[in-house]
Order: C-alpha cells, then structure tokens, then sequence
C-alpha cells in the first residue's frame, strides 16, 4: 500500500501533486489492523490462558486433571451436582478441602489487606509533606537531603533487608502487622514522585495564599494537598501492586505462617504436596488473586493510568 | 514592591521551620531505615561470623571456594539475557500496534496488564502446577495431542531457566506496554504526516521517527527491567526448593542471600552476597547510561 522502500525527500513537486495523502490517518489501512488483531488476539489468548486453566482447573478432580488427553471442561464434579447426588456445595469441593487444611485462610485477606493499607496511609502522609517541602520551599540543607532520597531510590532495597529485620525483632514487631509495613514507613519514591507533581504546581498559589494570611499548614492542607488527588491515587496504587506482590519480606518477618500475607502463604501451601494436589494449587491461587483481579476490574483506567504516571515521572 | 519585600524575609525565615517540619519525618524515616541499614549491611558484609574479625574474608570465600555463588551468577546473567531483550521487544512491537486506532484497544491493554495485580506467587503457582507439569500442565498435554513429547520443564535443571524466563516475559510484558504505550502518544502525529508526504514506508517511520522519539521512555523500561532481572528472586524461589534437582540452576543471587541469610543464618556471608548484587546492579546501570548518549534523544 505504501510505496516501502520509495524515499522521495524533497521532491515538492511529486507531493503537491498528491494533497489527499496528507489528510489521510498516518497509520495504516484496513488490511494491516486487521493483522494488528490477529497479532494482539494471540496474545491476549496466552495471556488469558493461564487465568483460564487455573479456573477450569479448581473445579477439576485430581484424576480429571492428569487425564491425557487433556481435559479442559470440568465433569465430574459439577456432573455429581448436576445429577443430585452431591449438594451444589460439593462443586466448591476443592476450595473447601484447601480452607479446612489452611484454616487460617481468611486471616491472610486480613494481614494483606492491613499490609497494604498500612503503606498507603505512611507513604501518602509523608510523601505529600516532603515532596510539597522539597518542591516549593527553601530551607537549610536542602540539596543533600534531597541527596538521601536519591540514594535510597538509587540503592536496591534488599541492601536494607537484613538491618531492617534485625531493626523489627529487636522491636518485637516480627509476625505482627506493623513487620510487614516497616520499610514501608517512609518512600523514597513517593517523595520523588510527588515532589515533581509539586513543581509543575503554579509558586503563586501558595504566595497568594500566604499574603492572604494562611500559614504553612494551611496553604499545604488547603490549598495544595487538594490539587494532588490525581498523583496520590497513582502513588496508592503503586504503593498496592508493590506491597501485594512482595514476597521475600514478609517470608523473612512473619515466619508465622498464620501472620503471612497471601502472597508469602501461597510459597509455604506450594510445598504441602503431599497434601494438596493441582486443582487444590490452583483453587489457593483463585482464591488469592481474586480480590485484586475485582479491583483491577473496578478500577482499571486507575490503575493503568496510576502505574503510566508512576513509570514516566520516575 | 517595597511592602513586598518586608514579609518576603519575615516568611523566609518561618518557612524553614515549616519546611523542616514537612521533611522531617520522612527524612529521619529514611536515615533509620536506610541510610544506617546501607551502611550497617556494609559492615556486616566485612566481619566474619565466627570470628568477629573485620576483614575481607566473606568475600574471599564468595570468589574462592563457593561454586554455588559463580553458578548463582551465570543463572542470574543467564535470566537477564533471557527475559530483557525478548521482554522488551515485545512489549515495543505490542505498544506500537495498540498505539494504533483499533477497535477494543483498551481491552488489549487491560488484558496485556492483568498479571501485574496478581502476586508473583500466585501467578507462579498457576504456571508452576497449571501449566508447565510435565504430568498435569496444560501445555505438555496439549502438545502431547499434535504429538510433540514436551520437555520437563519444571524438572530438568537445564530447561529451568527458560521456563522461568517464559513466565517472567509474561508477567511483565504489560508493564513495559503501558509505559511505552504512554511514551508513543506524546508523539505529536506531524512528524508522520510529514514522512508520509515525504513517502517513508512503516519501516521507515517505525525506524527514523518512532524509535528516536520513544527512546528516553525506551531507555527507562531498559533499566528497570535489567535491575528487576538481576535482583530476579520470587519465580526462582517459587519454582525450584533445594531439594530439587533443578535448584543449582535455578538459583539467582538474591536466592542465595535469603538462603545464606535466613535459612542458614549467616548473615555476614549473606550481606556480602546482597552487596555484590548491588554492585552489579550498579556496574549495568552505570554503562546503559554510557551507552545512553549513543541511542537516546531527548530533544522532543
């Protein structure tokens, strides 16, 4: 369709000869979106797939689920359902045979959930207070230490790791709620991503404010905290996915497997295979992810905007 | 503007009680959690355990006599090699087709990001035991019906990796599509128009106009994704325990320093181990950036 290979660069007079070309969309025809979907449909399909196993799977007998050829649709125990031998209970069987060996289950929504609450409050307080500070005021020391914030977000964290756990135990803050948000008291991070959101702020607004008569306080709480709705959405979000998929502290800190978090239980349910077979694997799995796929489905602009913001500013 | 100037000085000077009070706590937060941790992990890393003496010897016994330690390296080189450059690509080539006006492009993207709200665990488990079992994964049994025998791929030490690899390209690539996806639309459309008056072909225009200008954005998936890949623990540790025979291949860096520091509780050795990994972190993203002048323009 397009003439590939045909360079004319400054030939004016071939395309002052042409002025629909101009005004056609610059990418592509009919033919090639249609190869675009292809393309993006294959893999969407792999992307999909996993998701949809572990789905089929969870409702899968053992026997159903070693079967070769592969069974993909579920029978015999939506079949028992089905025909009234078992009640519509028995469909759930799995789940109910991995929560009555992990009966502590539940608690772990409960731990995560705190986990991730927990770093959302302590990153969003001090990130907007530190980020407004280093943005739009002038004070002693400033640079270097806007130099510690770079060097924390420079520095790998698992350089903390060690130090940090010593720091917990010695507090006796290890399988306790407060272990798991920890490092996660102050981010380095958000103080960086606020504090470019705070520059792009007109300075006016604060000195209006000022000559207006509010203090400090009160231009940062009033004035300016209520323009950052955008970016601290995206800085909770941020702080969400991260605090979720984090596996190696909370194995370190709450080795309790009942103070875990989804995400630390699940390695520990991994080993029990004696216990638990596929469709059990992939019922913990559902059960796990679940309640972050409903938000993501909920909030799915939010959360893809929040992690583009989150990804160019930085 | 002399009545200006008067509270001008006067604000100044409060302003630095305020501004202090602002950073204060997130600065003392960070001395405490991370600067004297930084340097403690350090020192930690330079005192042997049984002895207490200050010196190099950790390291020593990391470069000398631990042939786990130089297979930890070659397998984490190996994971880097294998899931940033394929990783990357793909998330270009996919970013570059939604970055067209397609009907549900946004539900490609959504469905392009969803593994980045499930947990590495969760998702592991899904490909460990739904996926790649050589007994009950989807996969072998599928290719087992168009007659292909497939490989171990959860228990054969040499396929490990890949496999790991596979599942880590997956999980990030929506990533890496979003943040790319953000960089192409800030591309301003004259610059195509302009090449297709001048008649450059889709390579041509891929080639001379979109690279050039993703690249800053380009460039930063880079470096992510590289010091991700180096630091790579929750798939290695989710796919392969020290009982397996898979496990001298699969183990990275940072799986050896929980396995020295936490389950040996040699946390001297460990130390050494995380601030080697720090030091390659560094090394790679010191030379992306020496190479950043050749590749990336940030004129735009």
């Amino acid at each position: 369709m397009e003439p590939a290979g045909i360079v004319r660069p400054s030939h004016t007079a071939q395309t002052a000869g042409k002025p629909m070309r101009a005004l056609r969309p610059p990418r592509g025809g009919r033919e090639r979106n249609t190869l675009a979907h292809l393309v993006l449909i294959l893999c969407s399909i792999t992307m999909l797939f996993p998701f949809l196993w572990m789905l089929l799977s969870s409702f899968k007998t053992f026997g159903e689920s070693v079967k070769v050829p592969p069974v993909v649709f579920p029978s015999e125990i939506p079949g028992k359902v089905l025909s009234g031998e078992e009640k519509f209970s028995y469909l759930f069987t799995n789940y109910q045979f991995l929560l009555q060996k992990i009966t502590y289950f539940w608690k772990l929504y409960g731990n995560t959930f705190l986990l991730i609450a927990g770093r959302i409050v302590c990153a969003v307080v001090t990130s907007s207070m530190a980020g407004y500070a280093f943005a739009m005021l002038e004070f002693p020391f400033k640079r270097l230490l806007f130099a510690i914030v770079l060097l924390q977000l420079m520095l790998p964290s698992q350089i903390f790791l060690v130090p940090q756990f010593k720091m917990v135990l010695s507090l006796k803050w290890n399988n306790t709620v407060l272990g798991l948000i920890f490092p996660g008291l102050v981010s380095a991070f958000g103080i960086f991503f606020m504090r470019q959101f705070y520059r792009s702020l007109p300075k006016e607004l604060a000195e209006a404010a000022y000559l207006d008569g509010c203090n400090q306080w009160q231009i940062f709480t009033r004035i300016m905290l209520p323009l950052t709705k955008t970016p601290l959405m995206a800085l909770s979000i941020f702080t969400a996915i991260f605090a979720w998929s984090d596996l190696m502290w909370p194995l370190i800190v709450n080795s309790d497997s009942q103070m875990g978090t989804l995400s630390s239980a699940l390695s520990k349910i991994q080993l029990m295979n004696t216990v638990f077979r596929t469709p059990h694997y992939m019922a913990a799995a559902l059960l796990a992810m679940l309640p972050m796929i409903v938000l993501y489905i909920l909030f799915q602009r939010q959360f893809i905007e929040g992690v583009a913001q989150t990804g160019i500013k930085s | 503007m002399q009545t200006k100037a008067l509270p001008r000085k006067r604000r100044i000077k409060s302003n630095w009680a305020w501004a202090l009070l602002f950073v204060a706590p997130s600065i003392i937060g960070l001395i405490v959690l991370n600067i004297v941790p930084f340097g403690e992990s350090i020192g930690l890393s330079l005192t042997d355990k049984q002895t207490g003496a200050v010196g190099v010897s950790n390291y020593v016994r990391l470069f000398t006599s631990d042939k786990y330690f130089w297979q930890s390296n070659v397998n984490t080189f190996l994971f880097t090699v294998l899931t940033v450059p394929v990783g990357v690509f793909l998330a270009l080539v996919l970013a570059v087709l939604l970055n067209r006006k397609l009907r549900g492009r946004s539900i490609y993207r959504a469905i392009f990001f969803l593994p980045l709200v499930c947990a590495p665990s969760a998702i592991a488990m899904v490909w460990r035991w739904g996926v790649f079992n050589s007994k009950t994964g989807a996969l072998n049994q599928l290719l087992s019906l168009v007659g292909i025998q497939g490989p171990a791929w959860i228990s054969d030490p040499h396929v490990i990796m890949f496999t790991i690899a596979i599942v880590a390209v997956w999980a990030s690539v929506g990533y890496d599509i979003v943040l790319l996806l953000a960089g192409l639309q800030n591309i301003s459309k004259t610059y195509y128009e302009a090449a297709l008056i001048d008649g450059a072909g889709p390579w041509q225009r891929f080639r001379y106009i979109t690279v050039p200008l993703i690249s800053p954005t380009l460039f930063f998936v880079l470096i992510m994704r590289t010091m991700n890949a180096i630091r790579q623990f929750d798939l290695s540790f989710m796919f392969s325990q020290d009982t397996d025979l898979t496990f001298r291949s699969a183990q990275t860096l940072l799986y050896q320093f929980y396995r020295e520091t936490f389950m040996k509780l040699n946390a001297n050795y460990g130390s050494a181990i995380v601030v080697w990994t720090v030091v390659i972190v560094l090394i790679f993203t010191a030379v992306q950036f020496l190479l950043e002048k050749k590749w990336v323009h940030y004129d735009q």
